[in-house]
């Protein structure tokens, strides 16, 4: 196996926000993510999924020090990012990129392409022939090279967002955060830049972190597979297991929920409906942060809250009650 | 067959600009039945919220509108802003993508809903507090009595389009027209709201029209589904016919581009959608269309019957013998 090019344990990140309660200002901390801990090995993706709010974005923004840990290591290729001077951050900052959701307001729209994405070579003081370099980057990501001097105004979604991995792979980046990547994109046009995605992965032996919470997009890109609830991991593992024996009830639900486009599958399967919605992450309920919507919680959840391990599912789950039947998730190969 | 609750002629939307008018629908006919689910399907541009926004006269003044569009027997295409603002909210209403700008952020839930209440029928306004509270209670908002003197940014955003589902069926509409009403709401949030849509069409007896890009959820709730690009309807029928043996290259490329559960390589739609400025001639997919001839770039495909599907390719025919040998 490979060496890990991401090591994180124990992250913790809390924002401070101020309410006011009659005259006074009271400080609250939002407990964005509770003692994440994962590891990526070189060349591979793991798939980071969760609802709004769930933290996922923050836990991108953390690894690559877009955003000061609260606590926790962040290890990359074995250096502690969260205790690196600034100056040595911004030379560690060419290894690892990351790609935004929105095409239109992750690029800058007075700038042409080429000076968007030769950006990064003039900020990190690399010389050499610019131009050529951006020609061949918009090459890369299947675009023309004559592109570069167009803005970004005349471009669709799909190739904006073609743009941003180009601009991402300026600098030959070994790890690349892909938040919520092809989101905004329409289907027949996110289904060329999920191709352009793992083309790239294979020819250059990128590390992806993928963030989204399309559970059909993250199944098809990703080796393991992290679920976030409330700022805390609930399961994590390798994608199939995780999408076919998931043991977590919220992982259940979370499946359950994701319409499959076969009409037969649709109106057969049993859906586990949770009720009400994500509880604030100022006071996330004791114990278990998941049994307050959770169909199986008992008594135990309220106090204890369970740890992240393999409690015989053959990958780990945090949950007192892991569960073996599961609801039928039916593949949907039988097109 | 009973009559349909809208029935829309040679429809046609185009939006006047600087450079010439953007013709963002040419030309739909469709028959909305009752009591059914009907599905529109298609990317973004393709026409598919602009056509109900249309027959609504939600559109702003100068956009240009021709055809017919009957609502109930009535001609809504030329009809006076009052005849129209009469049907609006009262035989057909409208639930939006996001709920937190179509609610008023600085008026009470209550106040909102009374008004939508009072505009359509002679009612007190004690009665309309009553029947809010009816409407809450019956979307599934815990304690409507005390919710409904609460203001929009008070709930959470599946909470909002249930306040706007609530409003939308405030005076019984006969058809319903859902835009996207779950794309900016999470998964588990989203199963709630679809089944609370097909809870209120069964209650009401309602049509509803669900515009949408997710096939998948198109798959679990519509009886019927429409697809649609560049302005005009390509495919046409019910849902299991469609998902089934799409007829229309582009339905069949919207199938394929869906990630399965292998990893293989995803099949995009080469291209993008045409500039509706200019649209081209002919079959408006032809450009991006595998199996397109020269015939095809000849003349606007019509929408015809072909099997159990209504489809608008001229080489169907030729399609499904060369796909099935």
């Amino acid at each position: 196996m490979t060496e890990p090019i991401l090591e994180v344990e124990h992250l913790v990140k809390q924002f401070t926000v101020k309410k006011s309660e009659g005259f006074r200002s009271i400080k609250r901390s939002v407990h964005a993510v509770s003692d994440v801990s994962f590891s990526i090995t070189g060349g591979e993706t793991l798939g980071l999924v969760g609802e709004s709010g769930s933290g996922k974005t923050t836990v991108g923004r953390c690894v690559l020090r877009l955003l000061e840990p609260t606590a926790g290591t962040v290890r990359f290729k074995g250096t502690d990012i969260a205790k690196v001077s600034a100056k040595e951050m911004r030379g560690l900052r060419k290894q690892f990129q990351i790609v935004f959701q929105d095409p239109y307001s992750s690029l800058d729209p007075r700038m042409t392409v080429g000076a968007s994405i030769a950006e990064p070579l003039t900020i990190q003081g690399i010389g050499g022939d610019h131009d050529k370099k951006v020609a061949d980057l918009l090459e890369l990501v299947g675009l023309a090279p004559d592109h570069a001097q167009r803005f970004p105004h005349e471009f669709s979604g799909g190739q904006r967002q073609r743009i941003g991995i180009a601009r991402a792979l300026a600098l030959d980046p070994s790890f690349i955060v892909l938040d919520e990547p092809v989101s905004a994109l329409d289907v027949s046009i996110q289904a060329g830049v999920v191709n352009l995605l793992a083309d790239l992965q294979e020819q250059l032996g990128l590390s992806y972190l993928f963030i989204a919470h399309d559970l059909s997009v993250v199944r098809h890109v990703s080796d393991n597979i992290a679920v976030m609830y409330l700022g805390k991991l609930v399961e994590y593992g390798p994608a199939e297991d995780v999408y076919t024996k998931p043991a977590h009830p919220y992982t259940q639900a979370l499946l359950s929920a994701v319409p499959e486009p076969d009409p037969a599958i649709e109106r057969t399967r049993q859906r586990i409906l949770l009720e009400g919605d994500v509880p604030s992450p100022i006071n996330p309920p004791s114990g278990c942060r998941f049994r307050t919507r959770c169909p199986i919680a008992k008594e135990i959840c309220a106090i204890d809250p369970p740890e992240l391990k393999d409690r015989g599912q053959g990958h780990p789950v945090a949950c007192h009650f892991p569960q073996t039947t599961m609801v039928s998730i039916s593949d949907r190969t039988a097109v | 067959m009973a009559e349909p609750l809208l029935s829309l002629r040679d429809f046609r939307v185009s939006f006047p600009t600087m450079r010439g008018d953007v013709q963002a629908v040419r030309g739909i006919d469709l028959d909305v039945r009752p009591g059914e689910l009907l599905a529109v399907v298609g990317e973004s541009g393709s026409g598919k919220s602009v056509t109900f926004l249309g027959t609504m006269g939600l559109l702003p003044k100068n956009t240009k509108i021709s055809g017919s569009a009957k609502l109930l027997g009535q001609e809504l295409v030329g009809a006076s802003a009052l005849k129209v603002r009469r049907s609006c909210g009262k035989d057909v209403a409208m639930i939006f993508q996001d709920p937190l700008s179509a609610l008023n952020p600085v008026q009470r839930i209550v106040t909102q809903i009374t008004e939508m209440l009072q505009s359509h029928q002679n009612i007190s306004k004690t009665a309309a507090h009553d029947r809010t509270v009816e409407l809450l209670d019956l979307v599934g908002i815990p304690q409507p009595d005390e919710r409904a003197l609460q203001y929009p940014h008070e709930f959470s955003g599946g909470m909002r389009q249930r306040v706007m589902i609530a409003m939308a069926i405030a005076n019984d509409p006969k058809v319903l027209i859902a835009d996207e009403p779950t794309t900016a709401l999470d998964v588990t949030v989203q199963a709630q709201i679809l089944e609370l849509i097909q809870k209120i069409q069964r209650e009401l007896e309602a049509a509803v029209v669900l515009i949408t890009h997710d096939l998948g959820v198109v798959a679990r709730v519509a009886d019927r589904v429409q697809v649609m690009y560049a302005g005009r309807v390509v495919e046409r029928g019910e849902l299991t016919a469609v998902y089934d043996h799409p007829s229309h290259p582009y339905t069949r490329g919207l199938m394929d581009s869906l990630p399965g559960s292998s990893r293989e390589r995803l099949k995009p739609i080469p291209g993008a959608p045409p500039n509706m400025l200019n649209p081209p001639s002919g079959c408006a997919f032809r450009a991006r269309c595998s199996y397109a001839t020269e015939a095809c770039a000849a003349e606007i495909p019509s929408l015809h019957q072909f099997g159990d599907l209504e489809n608008a390719c001229i080489r169907a025919e030729e399609l499904v013998q060369e796909l099935t040998r």
